[in-house]
């Protein structure tokens, strides 16, 4: 592998973060305590673990309804992650959010939102103030590829294209929109990356399943917005194991083959990584996340439930 | 004080808050045309360049996300639209974005943009060009919604609405832009969001309006005046936060309220007005609350057609003067020889 060990080796930590408080989530789910929508990443990791190493909390990041992976990938706090899925005052979003209201600014971390392509011209908004004020960062977005259907996807590439703004789009291409497969959605020999091209942003295509190409092309691309400051697209192939949205596996209802499921869990790239390194030491830093997460939960769990006193604290923001 | 038309005192605002703050950005399409939005916009791009000032795609939705994006990465946007009709293909970011990003994140983040949207009326503006939707915008909250009357607060609104850490929906009517008033010479003048102003102090009914329709409302009192009839006006000024406490001491004097609304009735500021009134007032109120609004129809864009659906100072008189069982005769009042313009100098197109 091109990659080197090290490296890999936190990728492959990261991506593991990622799917162990995703798991954990869907284990305790049954519990009925966190009561609202879970989009979960399972599957998924991969892409924003490696992002992850080629930017800083110095950069923004805007995402969307699966935003798990991308708030962690980011840096943001497991703690105030689960307890704002578990509806408590010290979520992240104080319980006003949910799983799909994700902020940590100190991370830059600037927010996921529930619309489809809804924070697409958000991220491209940072992208203008990035360039207004000079500043030394990119902004990313990360969307599905069912908000390339949207037309907010087209107007604001169009912009960023229009004003040479530093913002990366990295699309996650998991083939559905909730079920409906993207052959029913989009033209058949049209790759989504190609579609970005055409609006006049320099495009490329990964495997999302593969750690290497992932990694060149992901580098490619964040490079690309920093040296240039200008806007990029990136598509990635990944797939997600469970449902659309919750805890299960849902291949046995019919609009997908348990044997595709089967195929990408073959090349699961955690798998892959962890096989690779077969490093001893990754036992204790794993047992560590674990740790991290369980503690997570605790905190999320004895947390304080907010005050419906409260509950118009925050239409108006206060002027200073 | 000196005069200023309604649309030189938009160019002030934006003109001072823009050289006061580093962090205002003004774009919109048009707003670098040698048109500059009913001259609203003109010489700002040489003032203040083109990276602060600029013309845009047409892409109403994506460009109010790019304003939330730009905004909480610290910068002030200012956008425009040259009607409010086309601003409905941002209803998405503007509702589940702009009007949200405070609370769904815990106030962690909010959102300080200014969009300013303009009102037609008459010169067969018609269906899509002249629809008066501050009650939709009114029901969301977390937004804010300005109408400003008079050039003074046009002014004093817009840098209130620009330097406000919420989302403010600023809206002109048309009819207001060639009207002159008095302004204060301080460059940074400053109105207050959510306080309405009595225009007109009176003692028999109440008047509670907005915008343009406020402008018919002095007309209209003067001539109950003469009739013997004392009204209070209040132009509201703000349409969301509603300034109720000065509405309420108001209704409490006079016990008689009428509602003036630039919209279609129905599920419009004015009931709204009305039904917390009558609620609040059930005992006191000496006769119906009454309301003069649009007909729950589109605008029509016949000059055959829109001088019925619009209301004027006539109206108004008749209206009130049935609330006191009178009959005043207006067939000799403010008489003009069109009614789909606001004067002599509005010679089309839009």
């Amino acid at each position: 592998m091109k990659i080197d060990k090290e490296i890999l080796k936190k990728i492959y930590l990261t991506a593991f973060k990622i799917r162990k408080v995703e798991e954990e989530i869907a284990d305790r789910y049954k519990e009925q305590e966190m009561r609202c929508p879970v989009h979960l990443s399972i599957g998924q990791e991969l892409v924003p673990a490696v992002y992850s190493m080629f930017v800083t909390e110095n950069d923004y990041a805007v995402s969307t309804h699966r935003a798990h992976a991308h708030y962690l990938s980011k840096g943001g706090s497991i703690n105030k992650m689960i307890a704002e899925i578990y509806g408590k005052e010290t979520g992240c979003s104080k319980g006003l959010g949910g799983s799909m209201h994700l902020i940590d600014e100190e991370v830059g971390f600037m927010g996921s939102t529930a619309i489809v392509g809804g924070t697409i011209p958000v991220g491209t908004g940072l992208g203008l103030s990035i360039k207004i004020k000079q500043e030394n960062k990119i902004s990313t977005v990360f969307l599905g590829d069912g908000s390339t259907e949207e037309g907010v996807f087209y107007e604001s590439l169009n912009f960023a294209a229009v004003k040479d703004l530093p913002v990366l789009y990295i699309c996650e291409n998991n083939m559905y929109s909730v079920y409906s497969n993207l052959e029913v959605r989009q033209p058949k020999n049209r790759k989504i990356y190609k579609l970005a091209e055409s609006i006049g942003i320099k495009s490329s295509h990964a495997n999302g399943y593969d750690v290497e190409d992932c990694y060149m092309k992901l580098e490619e691309a964040i490079n690309y917005v920093k040296e240039n400051k200008k806007p990029f697209f990136i598509e990635l192939d990944t797939y997600r194991y469970r449902e659309h949205c919750g805890p299960n596996y849902d291949n046995h209802i019919g609009y997908r083959e348990e044997q595709e499921y089967k195929k990408h869990l073959e090349k699961d790239p955690l798998n892959i990584m962890k096989e690779y390194l077969s490093d001893e030491s990754l036992d204790i830093e794993e047992k560590k996340i674990l740790e991290k997460i369980d503690d997570a939960f605790t905190f999320a769990k004895e947390s304080q439930i907010p005050k419906y006193e409260n509950i118009e604290k925050y239409i108006y923001k206060e002027k200073n | 004080m000196r005069e200023l038309t309604f649309s030189k005192a938009i160019n002030e605002a934006l003109e001072t808050a823009m050289r006061i703050d580093d962090s205002v950005i003004k774009y919109g399409l048009g707003v670098t045309d040698p048109l500059g939005v009913f001259n609203t916009t003109l010489d700002l791009e040489e003032k203040f360049g083109k990276d602060r000032v600029f013309d845009m795609p047409t892409s109403e939705n994506a460009m109010t996300g790019v304003a939330v994006g730009a905004s909480i990465g610290g910068l002030k946007p200012v956008m425009t639209h040259q009607r409010l009709d086309f601003f409905l293909l941002a209803m998405d970011q503007l509702v589940n974005n702009a009007a949200k990003w405070n609370f769904m994140f815990g106030g962690n983040s909010s959102v300080p943009i200014t969009i300013r949207l303009i009102i037609g009326r008459g010169w067969g503006q018609g269906p899509t060009h002249a629809q008066s939707l501050q009650a939709w915008f009114a029901h969301i909250p977390g937004l804010k919604v300005v109408m400003p009357t008079t050039p003074q607060d046009a002014k004093g609104l817009l840098l209130e609405s620009i330097f406000d850490p919420n989302p403010v929906i600023f809206l002109e009517h048309r009819w207001l832009h060639n009207m002159v008033g008095d302004v204060p010479e301080d460059d940074d003048f400053r109105v207050a969001i959510g306080k309405c102003e009595i225009l007109k102090s009176g003692n028999d009914v109440t008047i509670v309006s907005m915008s343009y329709m406020s402008i018919e409302a002095i007309h209209a009192a003067e001539k109950l005046t003469e009739n013997g009839i004392s009204c209070e006006i209040i132009d509201l000024k703000t349409v969301s936060p509603v300034d109720w406490e000065t509405i309420y001491e108001s209704v409490e004097k006079t016990k008689r309220i009428i509602v003036l609304d630039t919209s279609s009735e129905f599920a419009s500021i004015a009931s709204d007005i009305v039904a917390k009134v009558s609620t609040k007032f059930f005992n006191v109120l000496k006769s119906a609350p009454q309301i003069i609004a649009l007909p729950d129809v589109h605008s029509p864009t016949s000059y055959h057609l829109s001088g019925n659906y619009y209301k004027d100072a006539k109206d108004i008189v008749v209206e009130i003067a049935n609330m006191f069982d009178k009959n005043i005769d207006v067939s000799d009042f403010m008489t003009k020889e069109h009614h789909d313009i606001p004067g002599d100098w509005f010679k089309g197109p839009f």
